[in-house]
């Protein structure tokens, strides 16, 4: 009794295992994830389906009849590849900064096998404004990845993986960084100030995202007041009652804007 | 014996009514109504005031400053949706400050039961002789005469849309980016607190909790908490909230080291409204006690039905050494300007030498 099959084979493709010997025996296929019994009859080619090979790794056919076993190891390949995960980190990131933008992607076959042979994997960026540009790498043990920097220009990165006919897309956004050259102006009435900043951009000229809290502080004969308003279309505002000299003052996160004082001080 | 059981019934019935009432303290009641002294006076308006009987509070008041009944309720039962609203009278005391033959001062320190735990209030009450009974002469409340107007509103506001996948990298976005800019663990005669400052860094608003874990030397665990509501949970992109953790019973010297943990999530927010913090100085308040005191202006055209102060006090290094939190019991009407007061210990407040104050808000959903 024997038991003869390829060294090895591709995930989901059948075979056959040649037998020799005679009688009725049963068969049993060890894989890393299935396991297959039945009865053969000894002498006679097995096929194997596809579907019983689909998760590659370390195989072994066993036959076992009334006089003893045999058995013989093969190992399941993963076949060609036909899926990605592509993963691409942060999905927000400031412009203008270095190597902030991380993409990976892993390359699997239909049986969600890694394919470890070294495969091109093509990643495409474009952005509104910008000429698309594409990196192909080969993968190593079924990875391939990049690091690249934020453009200086805040808007969608659209970064698209692709294998074969199989295309990953993720979108990053790129945002504005911290404001630069914050200034506010004030127009006074009798008894309060009105308060509004220039539009607010960042170090490249991106405006910084409407919603963004900047924060006026006013100190008077009253006391110091303050408010955190948040940008609105560009630009914040805030109104204060004012009570004899004021001296006011703006900040957005870490960045500190003008001063302005009111009631004749320079 | 046929005939005296209905009169034995009729004894023992009102027997059990009379012991009802007493236990109810309606004898209290009545006599703290008998309104023949001033602190009689106080104390019979503010049993009212418990039991919310507006209209004998209100008739017990003496009038001569032209109170209106709708503004005393108002002041008292609160109005738009305010915490006072959901808030009761659950005690007072009453003490006398000065007495003369017709005028009294009386002041009250009435503890309310509201939706976010107790408030203190303390009032001084004038009380003045009418004939034969005292009457409180309640103040005229100063309620914001806003003109008519027009207010723009750009409400701005963020939604997260789009369903989350299962497959790996495809349906992730980050949580906002949060930093704690500060921490620092004060020890006070029955606590340790963590103290500090966290800051949204991101362009998203972000909903975040502190947490801190106190370790023991061996580095073992020795308590876990969180900051429950002494943060703002809701931080728009670069906005800064103080945090407090307490953990009662404990002393400095039992710990080692602290690790703190933030958890940010990306929640749909609104950018409104816009409440500026004005006039701000530390003084006293009428118990001698240090205060940070200021006055609440709304700046939108959307009334905010809770409002919650909460202050980071700063030493002249630059640390973060007290924060306090406070809940105004009046909603922020636009426009409307609305005191606030929160303490501070006095030797806190001798090393004082910045602050920073933000407002943390609720407002009801409307229809």
């Amino acid at each position: 009794m024997g038991l003869r099959a390829p060294s090895t084979v591709s995930a989901g493709s059948s075979f056959s295992i040649t037998t020799t010997g005679s009688g009725p025996a049963t068969f049993y296929l060890l894989g890393p994830s299935h396991v297959v019994k039945q009865t053969i009859q000894l002498g006679q080619d097995l096929p194997i389906s596809g579907s019983d090979v689909g998760a590659s790794g370390s195989y072994q056919a066993v036959a076992c009849d009334s006089v003893g076993c045999t058995s013989t190891a093969f190992y399941v390949l993963p076949s060609s590849p036909a899926r990605l995960s592509f993963l691409v980190h942060p999905s927000r990131v400031p412009v203008s900064a270095g190597n902030a933008i991380n993409a990976t992607a892993l390359v699997y076959d239909r049986f969600d096998n890694t394919v470890l042979a070294p495969t091109p994997v093509k990643f495409q960026f474009s952005s509104s404004g910008a000429a698309p540009y594409t990196r192909s790498l080969a993968t190593a043990r079924g990875i391939a990845w990049l690091q690249l920097g934020s453009s200086s220009k805040q808007g969608p990165l659209q970064v698209v993986a692709s294998v074969g006919e199989t295309a990953e897309p993720r979108v990053i956004q790129q945002v504005a960084s911290e404001a630069c050259g914050l200034r506010m102006q004030a127009a006074s009435s009798s008894r309060s100030v009105t308060l509004q900043t220039d539009p607010i951009r960042d170090c490249s000229g991106n405006p910084v995202p409407d919603g963004t809290v900047v924060s006026f502080t006013m100190i008077d004969d009253a006391g110091r007041s303050t408010v955190d308003t948040p940008i609105k279309k560009g630009v914040a505002r805030a109104q204060f009652a004012v009570s004899g000299r004021a001296r006011i003052s703006v900040a957005c996160g870490v960045v500190l804007g003008n001063e302005i004082s009111i009631g004749g001080e320079p | 014996m046929r005939r005296s059981l209905p009169f034995v019934i009729a004894l023992v019935t009102a027997a059990l009514v009379a012991a009802g009432w007493w236990q109810a303290g309606g004898y209290r009641l009545r006599a703290e109504r008998a309104a023949g002294t001033a602190e009689q006076a106080v104390r019979a308006l503010m049993a009212d005031i418990q039991a919310h009987n507006w209209s004998d509070a209100y008739a017990s008041l003496d009038h001569a400053n032209g109170l209106q009944e709708s503004d005393f309720i108002r002041e008292v039962a609160g109005a738009d949706g305010s915490l006072r609203t959901y808030s009761v009278l659950q005690s007072f005391e009453v003490w006398p400050l000065h007495a003369d033959a017709n005028h009294s001062t009386q002041r009250v320190r009435m503890n309310w039961s509201s939706a976010v735990g107790s408030l203190d209030e303390l009032r001084d009450l004038s009380v003045v002789r009418d004939g034969s009974v005292w009457r409180v002469l309640w103040a005229k409340p100063d309620f914001p005469n806003v003109p008519l107007q027009v207010l723009p509103v750009n409400y701005l506001r963020w939604d997260v849309v789009g369903h989350r996948s299962d497959d790996w990298g495809a349906g992730s976005v980050d949580s906002p980016r949060v930093r704690i800019t500060s921490m620092n663990a004060v020890e006070r005669p029955d606590r340790v607190l963590i103290l500090g400052e966290i800051e949204n860094e991101d362009t998203v608003p972000a909903y975040l909790n502190v947490n801190a874990t106190l370790l023991k030397p061996d580095g073992s665990s020795l308590e876990e908490q969180d900051s429950f509501d002494a943060i703002s949970h809701r931080l728009l992109p670069k906005e800064v909230s103080p945090y407090r953790i307490d953990f009662p019973g404990l002393r400095l010297s039992q710990l080692k080291s602290v690790r703190m943990d933030v958890r940010a999530l990306l929640v749909p927010a609104s950018a409104d409204p816009v409440i500026s913090v004005e006039n701000q100085t530390i003084d006293k308040d009428a118990l001698g006690r240090k205060i940070l005191k200021g006055v609440l202006v709304n700046q939108s055209g959307q009334t905010a039905n809770i409002a919650q102060v909460l202050a980071a006090f700063y030493d002249s290094s630059g640390k973060v050494i007290w924060v306090v939190d406070g809940y105004l019991d009046q909603a922020l009407l636009p426009q409307a300007p609305v005191p606030f007061a929160v303490s501070i210990p006095d030797d806190v407040a001798a090393r004082v030498q910045s602050y920073h104050v933000v407002v943390n808000h609720y407002t009801a959903p409307t229809a």
